[in-house]
């Protein structure tokens, strides 16, 4: 019975020990780690494996290597696995797969498609015709490569490549994002 | 398909026509009518709905290219008869100036063909409902099948940092066309190869 009204009493005194208490651990804290940088290296890393473990793709299929493009997605390759899910919109998406031959009517397109991505953004060029024009580099209806429009990020090479290869483009691409990694690109 | 059947059609269509159709041939197994362009569209229209004919459908619209001739296009209509599994090739001489009356109104799907020849080639067709190009970039000048067209064409394009747009410049090649066509039947296989010389010695 007589406790109830000291209980507040007590609290408040502990409140107020347990403030000056969490300061000065803070303080600390702060000092002992601010010249080493230990925060902001662990942000990044959460951020990059973040990124990295959800690389939405737009879908951008233009030629053969869109169904090598496909064959990676389902169930024998399954990029779900690495958390890669084709959007159908830029404003959802990280990365932009080329898949195939960027003729020259459809590069203003392709620009805007990629205007309308969020940063950070990367690209990856899938296939010979993306990477140079290709068997068509010769053409006059033909971009001579895909980086002539855009920054590439990463090439993937062979006609069409393989779908272990756009695979393997992805999983370097993560790397990448974790060894360059910057919370602004 | 029995040739000599299909001899027999192409006689019938020039005893009908009589001076209108100025040729008809079968080679390969094929028959080849050749029309003047004022009369195509009778043509066609008979060979559809005449019983004995009976081609109900074209399968195709599309040209070719002699640069040496006179009247330098054929315009090639390709024909298809279900109900007698027969097929016919209808071909009609232009040139450049001289448009080939359209044939939409006897087949419909006759207008996107016709518009994709005008883009490949620059054969006009008169009456055409809507003559735009096709396939080609919005804007773009020349007519890519012809056979004075470059392969690399005249423009490319590229992302303009600056003006923060994809912009058409002059065509510039790094390294020129090369054709590495070696064991083509028609180049003929050189008398001796490089190192030839040193196998007598």
């Amino acid at each position: 019975m007589g406790i109830a009204p000291t209980q507040p009493e007590m609290a408040s005194g502990e409140a107020a020990l347990e403030a000056r208490d969490v300061d000065a651990l803070w303080r600390g804290v702060t000092n002992a780690i601010e010249d080493r940088g230990f925060v902001l290296t662990q942000v990044d890393k959460l951020v990059n494996w973040a990124r990295t473990g959800s690389l939405w793709p737009m879908t951008f299929g233009l030629a053969c290597c869109a169904i090598e493009m496909m064959h990676c997605y389902v169930s024998r390759y399954d990029l779900d696995r690495f958390g890669v899910v084709p959007r159908p919109s830029p404003r959802q998406s990280d990365v932009i797969i080329v898949a195939g031959t960027l003729t020259n009517k459809m590069a203003p397109a392709f620009r805007r498609v990629y205007d309308q991505m969020a940063e950070p953004r990367y690209v990856i060029s899938m296939g010979s015709c993306a990477n140079g024009g290709g068997y068509y580099h010769y053409s006059y209806s033909v971009v001579r490569g895909c980086d002539r429009v855009v920054p590439v990020d990463i090439y993937v090479p062979g006609c069409p490549p393989t779908a272990e290869a756009l695979l393997y483009g992805i999983l370097q691409l993560q790397r990448k994002i974790k060894r360059t990694g910057t919370l602004w690109r | 398909m029995d040739e000599q059947a299909l001899r027999e059609l192409g006689e019938t269509l020039q005893a009908i026509f009589a001076e209108h159709v100025l040729a008809a041939a079968v080679d390969r197994g094929e028959l080849t009518v050749t029309v003047a362009p004022e009369s195509l569209v009778r043509v066609l229209s008979f060979l559809r709905d005449d019983v004995n004919f009976h081609f109900r459908q074209l399968m195709d619209v599309c040209g070719v290219d002699h640069p040496e001739r006179e009247k330098r296009f054929d315009v090639v209509y390709n024909l298809l008869s279900l109900t007698h599994n027969r097929r016919i090739r209808v071909k009609v001489m232009t040139d450049e100036h001289e448009p080939v009356p359209s044939v939409t109104g006897v087949f419909n799907s006759a207008n996107w063909w016709e518009r994709e020849t005008w883009d490949m080639f620059g054969i006009m067709f008169a009456d055409h409902p809507d003559l735009r190009r096709m396939l080609c970039d919005y804007g773009f000048e020349g007519h890519p099948l012809r056979k004075d067209f470059p392969l690399t064409g005249y423009v490319e394009v590229r992302y303009d940092n600056e003006r923060k747009r994809v912009v058409y410049e002059p065509v510039k090649l790094e390294q020129e066309f090369r054709n590495f066509d070696f064991l083509s039947p028609w180049e003929g296989i050189q008398a001796s190869l490089p190192g030839d010389e040193k196998a007598g010695s």
